[in-house]
């Protein structure tokens, strides 16, 4: 997020894409409630009728795939009611000119066309966007599980600084991270292409520095492979061995079918994880880890807070906290290591990431945590980004055109298919299916199907239904509801009774390595 | 009993609670008022997050393959094949043949250690995690 969660109190206008916020992001989700309850302003795009329409505003349901047209249209409009903030575009912007010229083909009319939505619907939220004081977008996978996912970054960036809404508080472009940790993963370089703080490996300067500060020679200088082409690699044979900490790819991947060819291809995996899970049931070893229970450490939330977490329990019979397995599996590989407790690695952290430097236990102790970019101990940490300046000067508006689902339904597949989450499971269910409370309220996997498209495949509610794509077939129960508009239904990935990224379509972004869950050709019928 | 500050395992809010444990039990969870994060409101995930931790189907030893089956193992000899294979591996085939899955779930010193590990012990820069599912 470039702002942070307490700015949701100051916003007068939220505009919320691809995110069911309550569901996933349950305490956000309530901020933003009591923000509209004050008088706040909500335009909710979403295809779905999630709780958040019944506080909306304006409720734009989009075809599935059609975000950048949505956004498009939108920016549009407010170019050509001179509505946008021309002192931010000239002061701040580059690029200006292009935008224009791309959107200028998104009218209301065209952009109707494409997404379903009514153009007097497009012209209402341009004005109510541009015209407020302080506006916030708010986004998560639904943005980017696409393979333009990319692009769809790009164009809510591309509105924000249209509009000046961004650097100042209660403004800006604000992805909610899905998992706790997922922003410190990737702050810790748990990425292909970048150390620490987003230090990228083809960087000579950047390379020579980790050098020192690891005692090593000739770390790789070029970019690694995503997850998405990792299980391609092990697929052709490339990739020999998967080490794979806390993670279940053969739930949570799509195309189950192809990662679990992939796993099975490898010379070698060993999976370190809380519980045998699916994947690790492939395993060739599997080592047991603490659980955040019984172990410290930081983690770093949606807003860049960097928090402390304690050790409240002792971890169950050998299992062992993750850093202990990781320095043990070094040292017995010939590099030496001798951290005696999280700190110590905090403190290499600390030293080697610019954005973290600041950050350290005794502080994040004291001040309930401290927001990254921290670049010294004196430093206050950063509630919101892009105060002055852009990180680079100038921010670019980067315009996108309108680029279809990667699948598109034909006659024999004819629904759209997408997927997520409830609020009463999480992921692959590893965690939350295993609290009796949870599972009491969303014990099996569901399909949502629109009562109209029920009625004429003689679906009733609580019928079992057979939900196939091109890439496999799952068997699970119809609920007939409102929520999903006509030929589109939606399923989650919790329950391995009903696994749907057998279903999903592995095509991904191009930059992103994303892939489309949000999307995919199925057709369903009443089980006989 | 006794109160323990902990950071909310499931999504990416960060809500502070307390995990409280009695003889070394957790019993159950207390919210932390002063946060600004979540300022001691939960949700159902958050209120009851202490409970897969002591499920009984958790891993408590290593477990090693032996003729097709996962058996139990001993952590001396999980972490020899570990390191065994790997190495095997990265002589034979280079470093590139191998690849490190990191978590969204474990800590930054973990993630942090796990990327240094890949990169700067096996000489890869294939090293993921599942932001992008």
């Amino acid at each position: 997020m470039t702002n942070s969660i307490n700015e949701f109190e100051d916003a007068d206008l939220f505009f919320v894409t691809g995110t069911n916020t309550t569901a996933q992001h349950p305490l956000i989700g309530s901020r933003m409630i009591n923000a509209v309850q004050q008088g706040a302003k909500l335009i909710l795009v979403d295809p779905r009728e999630i709780q958040l329409a019944g506080f909306a505003t304006l409720h734009l349901r989009q075809n599935i795939g059609t975000d950048v047209a949505v956004m498009n249209g939108i920016m549009q409009v407010i170019i050509e009611e001179a509505l946008y903030d021309r002192e931010f575009v000239e002061k701040r912007t580059e690029g200006f000119e292009e935008l224009k010229s791309v959107v200028s083909r998104y009218t209301p009319r065209v952009v109707e066309q494409i997404t379903g939505i009514k153009a007097a619907d497009i012209v209402a939220a341009a004005r109510l966007y541009a015209e407020a004081d302080k506006a916030m977008i708010v986004y998560a996978m639904g943005i980017t599980q696409h393979v333009t996912g990319t692009d769809n970054v790009k164009t809510c960036a591309n509105l924000a600084m249209l509009t000046g809404h961004v650097g100042r508080p209660g403004t800006g472009v604000n992805p909610l991270r899905g998992q706790n940790n997922v922003q410190g993963a990737c702050d810790m370089g748990a990425l292909p292409v970048v150390y620490t703080g987003y230090q990228k490996v083809i960087d000579p300067a950047v390379k020579t520095k980790f050098e020192q500060a690891w005692q090593v020679e000739g770390l790789d200088d070029k970019a690694g492979l995503t997850i998405t082409s990792m299980m391609a690699a092990a697929q052709r044979g490339d990739l020999k061995a998967l080490y794979i900490m806390g993670e279940n790819p053969l739930m949570s991947d799509p195309d189950t079918r192809h990662i679990e060819l992939a796993l099975s291809n490898l010379d070698f995996l060993v999976v370190q994880d809380i519980f045998l899970t699916e994947t690790a049931s492939l395993a060739d070893v599997v080592l047991p880890a603490a659980s955040f229970a019984e172990k410290s450490g930081t983690y770093t939330n949606t807003e860049r807070r960097v928090q402390i977490s304690h050790k409240a329990v002792e971890p169950p019979g050998q299992a062992r906290a993750d850093w202990e397995i990781i320095q043990e599996v070094c040292r017995r590989a010939g590099y030496p290591m001798d951290y005696r407790s999280p700190d110590d690695i905090l403190q290499e952290i600390n030293r080697v990431t610019p954005s973290y430097a600041g950050i350290t236990l005794d502080r994040v102790e004291k001040e309930f945590g401290l927001q990254w970019p921290c670049p010294n101990e004196d430093h206050p940490g950063t509630a919101y980004l892009h105060k002055d300046k852009f990180t680079k000067g100038l921010g670019t508006f980067l315009p996108c055109d309108f680029k279809p689902l990667a699948e598109v339904p034909d006659e024999e597949y004819d629904f759209i298919l997408t997927t997520g989450r409830v609020y009463y499971q999480y992921h692959t269910g590893t965690m939350s299916r295993r609290i009796e409370l949870l599972e009491r309220e969303a014990p099996e996997a569901v399909v949502e199907v629109n009562p109209d498209d029920a009625r004429r495949l003689g679906i009733r509610n609580n019928d079992r239904v057979e939900l196939s794509s091109r890439r496999g077939t799952i068997t699970l129960k119809a609920e007939i509801t409102q929520r999903v508009p006509h030929k589109v239904v939606f399923s989650t990935f919790h329950f391995r009774e009903a696994q749907v990224n057998l279903l999903t379509n592995p095509a991904h972004d191009p930059v992103s390595g994303i892939p489309e869950y949000k999307g995919c050709a199925v057709k369903i019928r009443r089980c006989a | 009993m006794e109160k323990t500050s902990t950071v909310c395992p499931f999504c990416g809010c960060g809500c502070n609670f307390y995990l409280v444990t009695d003889k070394g039990r957790l019993t159950g969870v207390e919210p932390s008022p002063q946060n600004p994060v979540n300022k001691g409101m939960l949700c159902a995930k958050g209120w009851n997050s202490y409970e897969f931790v002591q499920s009984p189907d958790r891993l408590t030893t290593p477990l090693v393959r032996k003729n097709g089956e996962l058996a139990q193992s001993t952590w001396d000899e999980a972490l020899q094949i570990v390191t065994a294979k790997l190495l095997e591996i990265r002589e034979q085939q280079g470093p590139s043949a191998l690849a490190f899955l990191s978590s969204a779930k474990v800590t930054n010193e973990e993630n942090y250690l796990f990327q240094k590990m890949a990169r700067a012990v096996f000489g890869t820069n294939n090293v993921d995690h599942c932001a992008r599912l």
